[in-house]
């Protein structure tokens, strides 16, 4: 077997012997949209982690702690770059490898949660990097490698823009999409590919923004 | 190449009547994204030119198209006649909210960090454009693609 059923639904065709927008009703003999499960589009149950982390943020910059605003930066911006490189290039492809019903079970378990952790983690890596940054000194205009930080700030700047401007709105249109009764596989596999290569892009110019952080942590 | 060893459904793929509706609908989305491209290159000038005197002259600029770009974004919203507008005010309502929180999060660092009253103006202008964008995204892209009855 090929994966010709990959290939319809990322191309939006229909596969052969079917009408375009034909629609017999779910598990009519076992040939309509593979069940989803039941989900919730925000996973309530993790807000309060997200509160406390979100409060624990507000705490390090109020009371200015060094390393609270270093834990908070570093850890921010480690497991942002991770999850996306791991998003856009190994998780990528393995979904992109199985088989539909097994995508869209993967989807509703992981999507709701990505759509907690990504704005958390950004909140965490970039309000406690330019406090930091403030703190010790390398915001102001006269530090020596200035121009390397306005660097940092305008791949920040980009990444903020494709993960606020593509990735989020996909990972939103996804959910929502599951949650109709009848769930257009076509447009889940494009707003999933969406996604995954934003997830992937901002994940590369991360790698540009640590190459920066570590050479302006190491002068 | 083996892969996925199923075929599509029936009923899982092709056109729908909310693809059929795609042609219809203004350019929000692109529009929304140049507005936030306006209002962060706006605030990297700023923030590359901190412990100087700054210029505000082009901030302020691109904070003033991007207050227009989003207002003709929302006139052109308004102005969709069939869309999922239930769907719609609901993620516009809790997005507002989420974006509300962490733009109070960044002004709380602005004040905190004393910043002179005529940048801290700047910034609180960008983050009330970006709070109210970034909702505009979220919820024009999820009811885009609702059915016109869905709730």
């Amino acid at each position: 077997m090929t994966d010709t059923a990959v290939e319809h639904v990322a191309h939006g065709e229909s596969p052969p012997g079917v009408e375009p927008g034909s629609s017999p009703p779910p598990g009519a003999g076992g040939h309509g949209p593979p069940p989803v499960p039941n989900f919730n589009i925000v996973p309530v149950r993790a807000l309060p982690i997200v509160a406390v982390v979100l409060i624990g943020l507000v705490v390090a910059i109020g009371t200015d702690n060094l390393w609270a605003l270093t834990f908070y930066h570093v850890a921010g911006g480690g497991l942002w770059t991770s999850l996306d490189l791991f998003l856009g290039l190994v998780l990528g492809p393995i979904m992109g490898s199985m088989s539909i019903p097994s995508r869209v079970e993967f989807t509703t378990k992981f999507m709701p949660k990505m759509l907690l952790i990504m704005p958390t983690l950004v909140a965490m890596t970039l309000g406690a990097g330019f406090q930091l940054a403030r703190h010790v000194g390398n915001l102001e205009a006269s530090y020596p490698h200035h121009g390397w930080l306005v660097a940092s700030m305008v791949i920040v700047g980009a990444m903020s823009v494709i993960a606020l401007g593509l990735l989020e709105p996909a990972n939103l249109a996804v959910l929502f999409e599951l949650k109709k009764p009848r769930p257009n596989g076509e447009r889940i596999g494009r707003l999933m590919k969406v996604f995954i290569y934003t997830a992937g892009i901002t994940g590369l110019l991360q790698v540009a923004t640590i190459v920066i952080m570590t050479f302006l942590a190491s002068r | 190449m083996t892969a996925a060893t199923d075929t599509l459904p029936p009923g899982f793929g092709g056109p729908d009547a909310e693809d059929l509706r795609q042609a219809d609908l203004p350019p929000v989305m692109p529009i929304a994204i140049a507005t936030l491209a306006l209002v962060v290159t706006g605030g990297v000038f700023v923030a590359a030119q901190y412990g100087r005197a700054a210029h505000l002259t082009v901030p302020t600029v691109l904070l003033a198209v991007a207050a227009v770009l989003l207002l003709v974004n929302a006139v052109l919203v308004a102005r969709i006649k069939a869309f999922a507008w239930p769907v719609f005010f609901r993620v516009l309502g809790w997005a507002l909210l989420a974006y509300a929180v962490i733009a109070g999060i960044l002004e709380y660092v602005f004040i905190y960090d004393h910043t002179p009253a005529r940048l801290l103006a700047l910034f609180s202008a960008m983050l009330v454009l970006f709070a109210v964008d970034v909702p505009l995204m979220l919820s024009y892209s999820v009811a885009r693609w609702q059915p016109l009855d869905a709730t």
